[in-house]
């Protein structure tokens, strides 16, 4: 019985591995404006896994600071950052991924975290050390969502 | 053009609605007496023109809460701290008691400390606490967050209550008070965010669930329904800077001291709360 666990877990990261191709923070291209042209993985993002993560609080917990009416179902709002409804019609792909993995190249001084950086921090928690806050899929997925948010 | 700009007013005004907290305009009084829950901030403050208790952002439930002692469920803790001030506990074979004749003779110490002594060294209420159960009583150390030591602080804080918060800053305090100030702006943790990112950019707004204050420090020790227990200053920066997923400094460490200098330094003015209510 663990014996085919151990197996079966070796064979699904096995897997994973050979298709997602993944960027590390550190080899990023940014462009002029902060935003990132190539997408950070080889795997399309999932709106649908996306939209999860930015209501996650162990995730993206995006909606502490910003209101989106896509998630109208959701009791608490941010008033943090601005409102997010009609994003996708303020802004390009490849910006908006600046933003997720990275906004302060975008927005100096902003309140808003880096989702996609593993180093450079101050005092951080041990166990939160040398990692990002979203994987390179969850930031596509997340971005695969966010685009969808067009008035 | 009109309609996008009156959008966010609408929302604006949905928000606080459903939020229901008394608002920056309402009175806190206990026992017939009225606290200073808003007044113009003391000059050293730069990027504030007002301070607010965080008393003003909690809803009316938790404000009401503070509001009548009977219901404050700080004062169990308070009532144990009154006979902890009797017991004689050590080596010396003395009572809080045996030197002080009662806690009323603290009247006034919680609204001017942290404060410098002559040695040159910055101290707390905690300290002198646990310098008398060391020195003077022959007795063990209380930890800094105990419910030994916070029911304590309680007490001595209560002494206090309704007193202008008015620590010093300047002369021999100065070096304290700028290195707390640093730490105050300093962004740390992996969500990259100092104090003044939610409380002094973002005090009002909410925060998911959460109403931002400008963690003001003049109502501690706090009961939190949270915990239902009494919270110290340092145990609460210690929450703040986990939640930023940051490695917290040591309650009573030198960082934490000057941090609650500084921090208390922006609620001159403002009453003393003690013990406070917060959810
Ligand atoms: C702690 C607060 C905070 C969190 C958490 C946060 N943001 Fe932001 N966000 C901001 C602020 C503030 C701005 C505005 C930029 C500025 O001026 O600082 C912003 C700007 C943005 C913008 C540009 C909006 C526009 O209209 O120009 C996007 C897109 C965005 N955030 C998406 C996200 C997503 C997606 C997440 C979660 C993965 C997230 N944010 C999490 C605070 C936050
Ligand atoms: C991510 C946002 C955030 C950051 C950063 C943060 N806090 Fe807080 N803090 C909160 C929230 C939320 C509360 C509870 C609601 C309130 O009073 O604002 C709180 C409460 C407090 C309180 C209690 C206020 C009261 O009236 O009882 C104090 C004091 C405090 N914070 C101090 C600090 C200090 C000092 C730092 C920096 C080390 C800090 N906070 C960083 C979010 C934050």
């Amino acid at each position: 019985m663990r014996l085919t666990k151990i197996t079966l877990a070796a064979v699904v990261a096995l897997g994973s591995a050979s298709f997602a191709e993944t960027t590390a923070p550190g080899n990023i291209k940014f462009g002029e404006n902060g935003g990132i042209e190539l997408s950070l993985t080889s795997v399309a993002g999932d709106a649908a896994s996306g939209r999860k993560i930015f209501m996650n609080r162990k995730k993206g917990n995006c909606l502490a600071c910003h209101v989106n009416s896509d998630m109208a179902e959701q009791t608490f709002h941010g008033e943090v950052g601005p409102e997010l409804d009609g994003v996708a019609d303020r802004w390009e792909a490849a910006e908006l991924r600046g933003i997720l993995v990275n906004s302060k190249n975008m927005f100096e001084g902003t309140i808003m975290p880096a989702f996609y950086r593993d180093s450079g921090y101050n005092r951080i928690l041990k166990k939160f050390d040398g990692k990002t806050i979203l994987s390179a899929q969850e930031v596509e997925d997340l971005l695969a969502y966010v685009m969808t948010l067009k008035e | 053009m009109k309609i996008t700009s009156l959008l966010p007013l609408a929302f604006s005004i949905a928000a606080v609605a459903s939020v229901v907290t008394a608002g920056e305009d309402s009175t806190l009084s206990v026992e017939g007496e009225v606290f200073v829950t808003k007044i113009a901030a003391p000059a050293h403050l730069e990027n504030v023109d007002e301070i607010f208790s965080g008393w003003t952002y909690r809803r009316d439930e938790t404000q009401a809460l503070q509001m009548d002692d009977f219901e404050n469920p700080s004062f169990v803790f308070i009532d144990q701290a009154l006979d902890q001030f009797e017991m004689v506990e050590g080596s010396a074979g003395k009572a809080c008691s045996s030197c002080h004749e009662s806690a009323e003779v603290f009247s006034g110490l919680r609204a001017s400390m942290p404060r410098v002594n002559s040695a040159g060294e910055l101290e707390t209420i905690p300290e002198l606490i646990n310098n008398c159960r060391t020195e003077r009583m022959g007795a063990e150390k209380w930890k800094w967050s105990g419910g030994q030591m916070s029911a304590m602080l309680g007490l001595i804080g209560l002494q206090s209550r309704g007193m202008a918060l008015n620590v010093a800053i300047d002369g021999p305090a100065a070096s304290f008070w700028e290195k707390g100030k640093e730490l105050y702006y300093q962004r740390v943790g992996q969500l990259d965010m100092a104090c003044s990112s939610c409380h002094e950019d973002n005090y009002g707004n909410m925060i998911r669930a959460d109403h931002l204050s400008q963690g003001q420090i003049n109502g501690f020790p706090t009961y939190r329904l949270k915990n239902a227990k009494l919270n110290t200053i340092h145990g609460r920066f210690k929450g703040c800077m986990k939640n930023i997923r940051a490695t917290p400094f040591k309650e009573g460490s030198d960082e934490f001291k000057a941090l609650e200098l500084y921090v208390a330094s922006r609620a001159n003015g403002l009453s003393v709360e003690t013990p406070s209510v917060r959810n």
